[in-house]
């Protein structure tokens, strides 16, 4: 079966580029799954996500994906989102300290939406690094 | 020791020590261009896909106007985004670009249109404060190293006088374009309305039939302030390789001029020094000669 060639970008680098078979990411809409010979699709990414890279014969690529886009056509799928960090780059406890914060200010003010944002990042970066949130 | 002796030999001590301040910073802008040139190679993939993007939204979305992409039917005023350096040391960097937005100014006023500056970089900054022109964004502080999250804050400002009513009706930037180590030449370009450049050449003819998530109003509402930002990202990275590059250039000939310096200094002394010695021995034997004299007429 083809594969997928994938490539994960943001603006300050790349960071990786490889074949898949199967990449899950999620847009605005929902969770979408993308395998070979998958329809042309451009579809925008929610801020504080998770991205998934299926490879066989090795572990899952895991990825927090802050915001962008996922556009797929012949086989080839890119990334680009405004900010990105692979699980295995993720600072565990700084992301756990950040959370914390975070939702220690959302208690303190329900309206505040960077609060939120915040939280929303660092509960995809621990996600991304393989912490149960 | 003669005066003139001791004149030079101040002076040569004085250029000797400008010229190393200038070797430094000859060096240290090398360095710097090498690390500049690595972060505009490293945002190449990204431009690549989001100009890829945008251009397959745009060939199917022909029928969608975003207010991003429409000339304005009476554009009244026109901003200008100009990206100077924080610092000085590098040679015409600035003065070209500030004559080049200087020459756009003239031009956009010529068609009716009001100038508005939006300045990067503290010497752009100073230069329009001296003028007490009126200037609309401000940053400095990031000009030999600019982050995306700057681009961002650019590109966020920019955008938002574009979108309200009596705000701006064009965006132009005025930067350096880094084409090689030796030639940097200054850019003027229109960023909105928008004009989407193909970096490369359309090999892979028209893009396929998109199908978008979740429409292609959505999409591009998104999409188009990205590729602004990464427009913005692009001439700020290009400015500071740039800014390295002619910083290194004006260094270089700096300190080429001082060696040359104390080079005809240091001949200019050895004389002085030569001719002061010739002196005194002929003091001398004159000396002697008459002291010479003077006994044999004793005699």
């Amino acid at each position: 079966m083809a594969k997928l060639r994938v490539g994960v970008v943001s603006p300050e680098r790349e960071l990786w580029t490889g074949e898949a078979d199967m990449v899950i990411a999620k847009t605005v809409d929902g969770e979408i799954g993308i395998m070979p010979e998958h329809a042309p699709v451009l579809g925008v990414l929610v801020e504080g996500g998770v991205l998934r890279v299926k490879r066989d014969g090795g572990a899952d690529l895991v990825a927090a994906v802050h915001g962008g886009f996922i556009s797929v056509a012949n086989n080839d799928v890119s990334i680009l989102a405004e900010k990105a960090e692979l699980g295995s780059e993720v600072d565990v406890a700084r992301a756990k300290d950040a959370l914390q914060r975070a939702q220690a200010s959302i208690e303190a003010d329900q309206e505040d939406a960077d609060a939120r944002h915040k939280a929303r990042r660092a509960a995809a970066r621990l996600r991304a690094a393989g912490e149960e949130v | 020791m003669g005066a003139q002796l001791r004149l030079l030999r101040r002076r040569i001590r004085s250029v000797k020590s400008t010229a190393k301040i200038t070797r430094a910073q000859e060096l240290i802008a090398s360095s710097r261009i090498v690390k500049a040139q690595q972060r505009m190679q490293a945002a190449v993939p990204y431009e690549r896909e989001i100009t890829h993007a945008v251009s397959a939204v745009l060939t199917h979305t022909a029928g969608v106007d975003h207010p991003l992409t429409v000339a304005k039917e009476r554009p009244a005023s026109a901003g200008v985004l100009i990206v100077t350096s924080d610092r000085g040391f590098a040679g015409g960097y600035n003065a070209n670009i500030l004559r080049e937005a200087e020459a756009l100014k003239g031009h956009l006023t010529g068609r009716g249109l009001t100038v508005k500056p939006y300045v990067v970089g503290r010497k752009g900054l100073t230069w329009h404060r001296f003028r007490s022109r009126e200037m609309f964004g401000e940053w400095d502080g990031f000009s030999d190293k600019p982050s995306y999250a700057d681009a961002k804050e650019i590109a966020d400002a920019l955008i938002e006088s574009f979108k309200v009513e009596d705000g701006i009706d064009e965006i132009h930037v005025v930067y350096t374009g880094f084409v090689s180590m030796l030639t940097q030449n200054v850019i003027v370009k229109r960023i909105l309305p928008l004009e989407v450049e193909e970096t490369e050449t359309p090999s892979e003819g028209i893009p396929p039939y998109y199908e978008f998530e979740p429409t292609a109003g959505d999409v591009l509402d998104t999409l188009l302030p990205r590729y602004i930002e990464s427009r913005i990202y692009n001439a700020l990275l290009q400015s500071a390789a740039s800014e390295h590059a002619a910083r290194r250039r004006a260094m270089k000939s700096a300190t080429d001029n001082a060696n040359e310096l104390i080079r005809v200094f240091t001949q200019q002394m050895n004389q002085a020094r030569q001719a002061e010695i010739t002196q005194e021995i002929s003091e001398i034997v004159g000396g002697a000669n008459a002291l010479a004299d003077a006994a044999a007429g004793k005699e």
